[in-house]
């Protein structure tokens, strides 16, 4: 085979696989419009959360005082977001038992301390606002992005109370608040990030002008 | 104070071998050629990224715990709860991978520069042996966050040595330790990774590095530096590793820290590659994942597995094949037969050779990401054996079987091919 | 100066100055391996202040509690026992617990906030053993002029009911009084006496 044919069996698998890719099957995900050094979103998340979600979840790595994190003083986490434990350093276990949930829902409800990793924002943004009711299922609820999910719809009383951009605020500052569930450090990572890269910078300025000195006689 | 340190240095210099011979030796007497280029920092780089991964690994230690009811819960502790552990978690998260990265480049460079060929092979036989230990550490430590993927990864994995025939199915049940892998698969996997590879690592680098110092290094020309000496019996073309390669080896290290640290600092899961998102999900024996696949340095490997079909009613074949895309480096130095040595002398069918292969093994790689709907299914289970081998109609099982053969090709007709090359003539001296 | 000189004047300053600020930044990248090896919260939490009813112990009475994997013995005093401190003074290492560790509100003659509430952590400062509560009319196994204490059973040291140690013993210091605060007359909050908000 000629060079030439060769060449363009290259490009040809070289381009191949961009006409492989697989659309994600399944319902569309709204983009979550949070903004993770949003404090005030971050705490009402946590009181949407603590409120709706630890009946049945739990987030069990998470401790309570952690949550000084938001801006919310040890005596505030105490009055009003700790109902199922005693001690602010304690974690926010769930106040159901495993047996129970698996007799009540099939499986037991998991936990939520790493969901916005596993599934991501979007995918909890879209499904916390795509409940619809269904006579058929167990719980009367049935999901569009879960189909057939145990979960009822545990905010309803909230999406009926609300108007919909209000609940739509709801579930973004609760999505906002899971995002940080799943990573407490993420934004104290980022500005270590930028110290870290600027130290390197002056590092590298000063690590190759000492190359340099040392090869200008290197020919 | 001085003659008193002195006294002491000349006390234990009298007991132990000569420190500063081994100095000379190894670094400020060892004549590297003066015309490395780019591809000359990963060697020094794998290493510093293998002692980034011991250290990182040593403290990740400190608060793992290899127990399958405890090791998810423990490295959200280590995330979470214990100071400065998420730092820890993400630097050998990201070293991980990137010891992939900078190994394959380091590869590569050998297969551009000939630094396999004679006398250089033994140097390319450890290598090769470290890149075997090397993805079997990093197999092995995928298991421990016990996590989905981690689960079902190794599951997959160790059911492949349950193909082999006759002994395999005792054979995956030794390896696992119970009937499907569990606690007892976790704690020995934790001894093996974290103790055991990595002491047989060390020892293969330690060969690897003796073995080229004896040689000499080889450069981006081919060209031997030791034929040309000075009247004090110094390459002339060479220069002492220390200070020059020192100090410009320090350059490339930050610059490959600056790397590093961009990737963990703000983007360490790299939408899913280095951290899969599945992997946040404890692991659950009843429960698989819709797609499983193996982290991307292993993926071009994954790839081939999944193209061969399943050969009088075994998938033995696949997996015999995917050992063999790995075992065939070995023999690398012996396929080899051009008259040179660095692709700058080379002719065209060499250079299209290298290229189609590196363009199979990436596209090989991207496949291996993509889910088993895609491809990868063998929908005629009947049939004659061209039948059954032409059965899929889908593109990408068709590509990867190309890519598949591509790769193979390039090993097996080197012989050929690399003896018919036309070659251009080889300076005497570096080119710089 | 030469050329040469010159030369390595400058390779000698930029090695000095890329040695200073990549030694700082080694130190900058020791600083989380380091920290990480500080009690984790998991810890801090589990050796937090505990809050221990206290309303039904009776005069005389010991209630022991547990506080950072410690016992921690609270006994509510009657006046006949803090009559037997002053007594047995002469007869101690430390009376004024000048060596021994205590909260500065417990550094007075009954070593406690309140009289006739004693906290102190039953711990022996010889070598930690945990000694046994003996009262004034076990005078058959401690003597004639017994007051009063504690004897720890590891190796014969003797404290009196303000956890002071009596001369002739193995341990050096009275026991340790642990920070403490009142929740309320019948609640104690052991490790901590920053009352909480």
């Amino acid at each position: 085979m000629s060079v030439a044919r060769l060449r363009a069996l290259l490009a040809a698998l070289l381009w191949a696989p961009a006409t492989l890719l697989a659309a994600e099957a399944g319902h569309p995900l709204d983009r979550a419009p949070i903004e993770p050094r949003d404090l005030v979103s971050l705490q009402a998340g946590a009181r949407t959360f603590v409120n709706y979600c630890l009946n049945c979840h739990g987030a069990q790595y998470m401790r309570y005082n952690r949550l000084t994190d938001l801006g919310l003083s040890e005596a505030q986490i105490r009055d009003n977001l700790m109902f199922a434990a005693d001690k602010v350093g304690e974690t926010m276990k769930v106040a159901m038992s495993v047996k129970d949930g698996k007799a009540w829902f099939g499986v037991p409800p998991p936990d939520l301390s790493v969901i916005a990793r596993s599934r991501g924002a979007d995918w909890l943004y879209t499904y916390l606002r795509t409940f619809h009711r269904d006579d058929k299922t167990a719980s009367g609820w049935n999901n569009k992005v879960f189909p057939n999910v145990a979960m009822p719809h545990a905010l309803w009383t909230l999406q009926r109370e609300q108007a919909a951009v209000q609940y739509d605020r709801t579930v973004r500052d609760l999505v906002n608040f899971l995002v940080y569930l799943g990573e407490p450090a993420a934004l104290q990572r980022k500005s270590i990030g930028i110290v870290v890269l600027f130290v390197l910078g002056v590092l590298f300025v000063l690590a190759y002008a000492m190359k340099k000195a040392f090869w200008k006689d290197i020919r | 104070m001085a003659s008193r340190l002195m006294a002491l240095w000349e006390w234990f210099d009298a007991r132990m071998p000569s420190v500063a011979e081994e100095w000379r030796k190894h670094a400020s007497e060892y004549y590297a050629p003066k015309n490395f280029n780019f591809w000359y920092y990963f060697g020094v780089l794998s290493m510093l990224v293998l002692a980034i991964q011991i250290v990182s690994g040593i403290f990740l230690t400190m608060n793992y715990k290899p127990d399958a009811g405890l090791a998810f819960g423990s490295v959200e502790f280590i995330m979470r709860d214990v100071p400065g552990g998420w730092i820890i978690r993400y630097i050998h998260s990201t070293g991980g991978s990137a010891f992939f990265v900078v190994v394959y480049l380091h590869m590569f460079r050998a297969l551009l520069y000939g630094s396999h060929r004679e006398p250089r092979e033994l140097i390319w036989i450890f290598g090769v042996l470290i890149y075997l230990t090397l993805m079997a550490e990093a197999f092995l430590g995928y298991l421990l966050p016990w996590g989905q993927m981690s689960y079902w990864g190794a599951q997959v994995i160790v059911n492949l040595f349950a193909v082999v025939p006759y002994i395999g199915p005792d054979l995956a049940l030794w390896i696992r330790g119970d009937y499907v892998v569990s606690d007892a698969t976790l704690n020995r996997f934790f001894a093996l990774h974290v103790i055991a590879l990595p002491l047989v690592l060390l020892g293969l680098v330690v060969a690897h590095i003796l073995a080229l110092h004896d040689v000499g290094s080889n450069n981006p020309d081919g060209v031997e530096i030791k034929k040309h000496k000075d009247a004090r019996g110094r390459p002339l073309d060479g220069i002492p590793f220390h200070p020059y390669y020192t100090v410009k080896d320090t350059v490339g290290a930050v610059v490959f820290l600056a790397i590093f640290c961009v990737v963990m600092f703000f983007t360490p899961e790299v939408g899913g590659y280095f951290l899969e998102h599945n992997n946040f999900i404890p692991a659950d024996p009843l429960k698989t994942p819709d797609h499983i696949a193996p982290l991307w340095y292993f993926t071009p490997y994954y790839s081939i597995l999944r193209a061969v079909p399943p050969l009088f009613n075994s998938q033995f074949p696949g997996v015999l094949a995917m050992g063999i895309a790995v075992l065939i480096l070995f023999f690398l130095p012996w396929l080899d037969r051009s008259p040179v040595k660095s692709i700058r002398y080379r002719g065209a069918y060499y250079k299209i050779a290298l290229a189609l292969f590196v363009a199979a093994f990436l596209v090989l790689g991207y496949l291996g990401i993509e889910k088993t709907t895609v491809w990868g299914q063998f929908a005629a289970a009947e049939g004659s054996l061209m039948d059954r081998m032409l059965d899929t109609k889908d593109r990408a099982t068709w590509v990867a079987r190309v890519c598949t053969v591509l790769y193979f090709a390039f090993f097996i007709l080197m012989p050929w091919y690399t003896a018919r090359d036309k070659v251009k003539p080889v300076p005497d001296r570096v080119t710089m | 100066m030469s050329d040469k000189q010159k030369v390595d004047k400058t390779r000698r300053n930029l090695v000095v100055a890329t040695s200073v600020v990549g030694g700082a930044a080694c130190v900058g990248a020791a600083v989380p391996f380091i920290t990480s090896m500080l009690p984790s919260e998991r810890a801090k939490a589990a050796g937090a202040p505990v809050e221990v009813d206290i309303s039904q112990i009776g005069p005389g009475e010991l209630k022991v509690f547990e506080w950072r994997g410690k016992p921690v013995w609270v006994i509510r005093r009657t006046p006949d026992m803090l009559d037997s401190l002053k007594a047995v003074a002469g007869k101690l290492t430390d009376p004024a617990s000048k060596s021994s560790l205590q909260p500065q509100y417990a550094a007075n003659e009954y070593r406690s906030l309140k009289p006739d509430v004693m906290v102190m952590e039953g711990v022996c400062t010889h070598l930690g053993c945990s000694p046994q509560m003996k009262p004034a009319d076990a005078k058959a196994e401690m003597g004639g002029d017994w007051a009063g204490g504690f004897y720890c059973a590891c190796h014969g040291s003797k404290f009196d009911l303000a956890g002071r140690v009596f001369r002739g013993a193995p341990a050096p210091t009275n026991l340790t009084v642990p920070p403490y605060a009142f929740l309320s007359d019948g609640t104690l909050l052991i490790g901590d006496d920053q009352k909480r908000a």
